[in-house]
């Protein structure tokens, strides 16, 4: 894989995606004792001769939103390879509040750490900040632009319970804002998926997306409800639809519940249907889906540390 | 004469830019491009809707007193692709020049997503790729695809 920076999931090709996906079951395995190779050892990293060579290896944070647990996630995942991390902190501590610019703020950092992962509410802030600093960038989430780690260890999770050939996935919910949706969408093109919208009109993909869905040639189907479309899917991929979009309670109540979906909704799937969400969610899942086989929505958010452990191995 | 009766239309100039072959209906948007709404002090003679043996009909616009810049004449090519430009000194063409299709417009438009990277107070221009139908941010990819002229923004 030859990648500079990390800016959209757009930049992988399918070599590269299943390089970074092997890794991260490699890494999986090593975790849970059974190498690749079936062979016997203690199960640890250090084995795969990784962590000597990270032990040096700083990875700056710099969060300008609030997230817990992509923060969390990178920091394990560096952690777990050995190295570390040197944080930001919050925006409200930083010398970003006394109004210094990005462009300003990852220079400096840049002298600090050997990685910057960037977390930005402006949409091409980590493309901006690629081009003023000399260490890799990493994408964790700019505006409603991009998230390619997410979508990394989301294709690592549909690899793991339906197989990324032949799929047919059900992507629904806020798909006009939903950043893990477009990098998903995208990065699904580079493999012969089928691919379901389901949203309400008002927040329907945004017209860029659909440019390069429609580019790259890759089967597109919209829809406004989930009915039709279900008994087909592979994958449903479940998003939340945010309370902030609606000027009215009444209108937001509507369109969740009619993009939620629980136990009764589920008769008409597949019994192999998987479930997915990048959680949080609020409401979208019924918990009582949580015991059914059908529920990969942890076991995605789990799969965030191996994924991400193998893209920083093969990053820097 | 065909000459004679295309001067009576829109006049000759002494020292300035001819743009000329502009898809009918464009001219009051390379006006904008230009950023000539009469509050200045240039004399301009617009023609619209000329009979035109190549484009069937076509807006004509000249500008006396101003040389186009390269910017200028990247983001005509958006809105007028088949224009022609003549630079005129001294009643003469010096140069003429077909607009060519730029790969990337820099620093000309400003990017109509309010949430974009460029449109807040960081130092890095804006820059746009042009594709077949449209231009698209290089940093947000939000695509514009008509009404470039509202989003110009040429000192
Ligand atoms: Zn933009």
């Amino acid at each position: 894989m030859q990648h500079d920076h990390v800016l959209t999931a757009k930049q992988f090709s399918r070599a590269d995606i299943e390089t970074v996906l092997d890794r991260a079951a490699a890494f999986d395995a090593r975790r849970e004792g059974v190498p690749p190779d079936g062979s016997e050892h203690d199960g640890s990293d250090a084995e795969a001769g990784v962590s000597d060579r990270h032990a040096e290896t700083l990875l700056g944070l710099l969060f300008f939103e609030p997230s817990t647990r992509t923060r969390m996630s990178f920091e394990t995942a560096i952690k777990r390879l050995g190295g570390d991390v040197v944080d930001m902190g919050s925006v409200e501590s930083s010398s970003v509040k006394k109004g210094e610019t990005l462009a300003d703020t990852v220079r400096v950092i840049e002298g600090y750490a050997d990685a910057l992962v960037l977390r930005h509410p402006s949409q091409g802030a980590a493309k901006m900040a690629s081009e003023y600093v000399d260490v890799p960038v990493i994408n964790a989430g700019d505006g409603a632009g991009h998230h390619p780690t997410q979508t990394l260890l989301d294709l690592y999770t549909i690899r793991e319970h339906a197989g990324l050939d032949d799929l047919t996935i059900g992507i629904m919910g806020d798909l006009k804002y939903g950043r893990t949706v477009h990098s998903l969408a995208q990065a699904l093109t580079r493999f012969d998926a089928t691919q379901h919208f389901v949203s309400p009109e008002s927040l329907a993909l945004p017209p860029d997306v659909r440019y390069d869905l429609d580019e790259a040639g890759t089967s597109v189907h919209s829809h406004t409800d989930l009915e039709s479309v279900l008994p087909d899917l592979d994958v449903l991929y479940v998003t939340r639809i945010q309370r902030e979009r609606f000027p009215d309670e009444n209108e937001y109540r509507a369109i969740a519940d009619a993009y939620g979906i629980d136990l009764e909704t589920l008769e008409r799937a597949k019994d192999e249907l998987s479930i997915m969400h990048p959680l949080p969610r609020v409401d979208e899942i019924d918990p009582a889906i949580d015991d059914t086989d059908h529920a990969a929505y942890f076991d995605q958010a789990h799969s965030g540390i191996p994924v991400r452990m193998a893209l920083l191995d093969l990053l820097l | 004469m065909s000459d004679d009766s295309h001067q009576l239309r829109v006049s000759k100039i002494k020292n300035g830019t001819v743009i000329d072959h502009v898809r009918g209906g464009q001219a009051l948007n390379v006006l904008a491009i230009l950023g000539i709404d009469g509050s200045g002090d240039e004399a301009v003679s617009v023609g619209m809707n000329v009979p035109s043996d190549r484009m069937g009909r076509k807006d004509i616009v000249k500008v006396e007193g101003r040389e186009l810049s390269q910017d200028e004449v990247d983001v005509l090519s958006l809105i007028a692709p088949d224009a022609t430009i003549n630079i005129v000194r001294a009643y003469d063409v010096i140069g003429k020049h077909r607009v060519e299709r730029p790969t990337e417009v820099v620093g000309v438009l400003s990017c109509p997503n309010a949430n974009c990277i460029t449109t807040g107070d960081e130092p890095v221009a804006s820059r746009f790729a042009v594709l077949g139908d449209g231009v698209r941010c290089a940093y947000c990819e939000t695509l514009i695809r008509e009404g470039f002229a509202d989003h110009i923004d040429v000192e």
